[in-house]
């Protein structure tokens, strides 16, 4: 055993990439649910962003074109989402599932002739100064702009919903929709926009797999990072800060452990390699004893005729 | 609903027109454990059914069903296939086994061809390479190559097969280097881009120059690339797209042979249930395309390496060797028996930490 040979600022630096896919497709996740609607095609917004990403950095040279793109076809493919269960009123878990399946065979098709090849890569923030710093300057100022824009969701998304009028109405569409159309809102439209905003967010997310973290592009790449993404919005109630909270306690874990294994820490690797999830579980349901509970409206479907 | 009741006629008549074509044909059915554009592992096997394919042509019907998960989910696949009307199935991976073994007992017409297990039964047959040969090779570079001393190692599961790759790698890179040592990091999964790409990083922070993986896909070799430095070894199938570094070498699971013999066994009517275990000799392991990156000396002997293990000259398990207690194994001069390599969960003499149990 040498734990020594970890070494702490490359550790919190690479968490907080392991944490950033997870936490863009919860964030936008959670703004769909809030919105009242539950979408479990995240995993299949996310490997479509993924290969769309992929694929745009490889044709133009250009990662910031390729997360466009990567928003773009998550929010391009959550738009089937909505017109499904907002216009057709399909029921929300059968195509949410439906989408994950879809999501995964079309990346599939599209990312045929990108296997094997290296993507231009991400450039890092370089800082002046502030980058050189040691320890603070890796962990801080060393990353690309899309994990610091992860961040700036999470405090966009909470500052939204809690001080201005336009979150209001979308917790009100998400509580009772019936209400909120009583008051003149218009709760399809509301929704679609929210789960387009989530559809982007995942997409975002899966980009960030294919272009930072692998970075390749691999069929089926994702390996379950939306379904993770899905848990840790029901186990963070809902609440933007917990979210971020949970994806990096997922994250820290995750390379956590596998550090610990690397330096031959004595600890049965079963349970090293259960734990991402077990502390990420157990943390987020002691913050939830204070009782807050899903929208009211969450899964159901909408129509005026009411 | 009518749509509902349309797709479900239209499910049922797609059932039967396929039910009706598999009587003239020979029907394969693969099942894999990942995506077949996974890189590695599932990938060779589906240029293995393409083979079929290409060999057969009109008398051969192929049909795959990719990322299977090991459990419930693979017997309810096979006996989809079973019912479907396949002739033999192939099962492509160890966690596959109990699966077959069960679902083969339903249906005692169907053949069943499962990898790198160890349980048969009269329409189950066995099938594996010898894959800790090429592993020996790989060793011996890795041994060589390595300035820090220590070499990174991405385990699957604590499956005999990957014990055995990781004794066999690491008594050649220790012949080769006295001073190497191994950290080997568990991924319990066979294919995770994200958490394989995470594992060699963090071998990588850990100052490991060599990455070993035994996973299915190319992350850690796109990982190794980022980090500079670093060579690491194809896995399963060449991946020359990394070549010619950090890929300096790799090791090819070819089955195209194998899956077009005992296809061709059924056509016959002369399958019978064995236990196959090929190696470089065979052809079922082939070492890829050693790349200028290893200087010229090291790529000789690892080339003469791999000729004594063709010609039989020379076992990978050849003694004196002693386990990680320190108990004997192998006296000098003897060589491992098929039944301990297959059974294999210990660590030889050397390594550090444990098999996880």
């Amino acid at each position: 055993m040498d734990l020594s040979a970890i070494n702490p600022v490359l550790l919190v630096a690479s968490l907080m990439v392991a944490a950033t896919p997870i936490l863009l497709a919860g964030i936008g996740e959670l703004v769909v649910e809030k919105s009242g609607v539950l979408n479990l095609g995240v995993e299949g917004m996310m490997i479509t962003g993924a290969i769309c990403g992929f694929a745009v950095t490889v044709e133009t040279g250009s990662p910031a074109l390729g997360f466009v793109a990567a928003a773009v076809g998550g929010a391009l493919l959550s738009l089937l989402f909505a017109v499904l269960t907002q216009v057709a009123l399909a029921n929300q878990v059968a195509s949410g599932l439906a989408l994950t399946l879809f999501g995964l065979g079309l990346s599939a098709l599209m990312g045929q002739g990108y296997v094997g090849i290296k993507p231009p890569s991400t450039p890092k923030l370089d800082i002046p100064v502030l980058s050189d710093l040691p320890v603070v300057g890796r962990i801080l100022f060393g990353h690309d702009l899309v994990l610091y824009l992860g961040i700036a969701l999470v405090a966009a998304v909470w500052a939204t919903l809690k001080y201005t009028r336009a979150g209001l109405i979308l917790r009100a569409v998400g509580e009772n929709h019936d209400a909120a159309h009583a008051l003149g809102y218009k709760v399809i439209r509301i929704r679609t926009l929210a789960i387009l905003f989530g559809g982007a967010c995942a997409g975002l997310g899966g980009a960030y797999i294919s272009l930072v973290r692998v970075p390749q592009w691999t069929e089926g790449m994702t390996a379950g990072v939306g379904w993770i993404a899905l848990a840790l919005v029901v186990f963070a109630s809902w609440k933007p800060w917990r979210v971020l909270l949970g994806a990096y306690l997922f994250g820290g874990v995750t390379v956590v452990q596998l550090n610990l294994q690397a330096a031959g820490v004595a600890i049965p690797v079963e349970y090293l390699a259960m734990s991402p999830y077990l502390v990420t579980i157990l943390v987020l349901v002691i913050l939830s004893a204070d009782k807050s509970r899903a929208p009211a409206s969450l899964g159901r479907s909408f129509h005026a005729a009411h | 609903m009518k749509l509902t009741k349309l797709l479900a006629t239209g499910a049922v008549a797609l059932g039967l027109a396929t039910g009706a074509w598999a009587q003239d044909k020979t029907k394969v059915g693969f099942v894999y454990v990942g995506p077949v554009g996974d890189g590695g592992w599932t990938y060779e096997h589906d240029k293995g059914r393409q083979a079929v394919e290409k060999e057969f042509g009109d008398k051969v019907e192929t049909v795959f069903v990719e990322s299977v998960p090991e459990g419930p989910d693979a017997e309810r696949v096979m006996t989809q296939m079973a019912l479907d009307g396949a002739d033999l199935i192939f099962t492509t991976s160890f966690g596959y086994m109990d699966p077959t073994i069960n679902v083969a007992k339903k249906f005692p017409d169907v053949k069943f061809e499962h990898a790198t297990g160890y349980k048969t039964a009269p329409n189950v047959s066995v099938y594996s390479a010898r894959f800790y040969e090429g592993r020996a090779v790989q060793g011996h570079i890795a041994g060589k190559m390595t300035e820090s001393n220590i070499v990174g190692y991405i385990g699957s599961y604590p499956i005999p097969e990957v014990v055995r790759g990781i004794n066999s790698a690491f008594i050649h890179a220790r012949k080769a280097n006295p001073d190497v040592q191994f950290k080997i990091v568990w991924a319990y999964t066979w294919f995770d881009p994200a958490k394989e790409a995470d594992a060699a990083k963090v071998l990588i922070e850990q100052g490991a120059d060599v990455i070993l993986q035994h996973t299915d896909s190319t992350a850690p070799q796109a990982a190794a690339q980022d980090a500079g430095n670093v060579i690491t070894f194809g896995q399963a199938s060449d991946m020359s797209e990394y070549k010619p570094k950090p890929r300096v070498s790799s090791i090819i699971d070819n089955w195209a042979p194998y899956y077009i013999a005992r296809t061709q066994a059924v056509m016959d009517g002369t399958w019978e249930s064995t236990s196959t275990w090929d190696g470089i000799r065979e052809g079922m392991v082939e070492i890829g395309e050693i790349t200028d990156a290893v200087p010229a000396d090291v790529k000789e002997e690892a080339v003469a390496l791999m000729n004594s293990i063709a010609n039989g000259e020379y076992h990978p398990f050849t003694g004196p060797l002693k386990k990680q207690d320190g108990s004997d194994w192998l006296a000098e001069g003897e060589t491992a028996d098929d039944g301990t390599l297959a059974g294999m969960n210990f660590y030889v003499e050397g390594l550090e930490g444990e098999i996880p149990q």
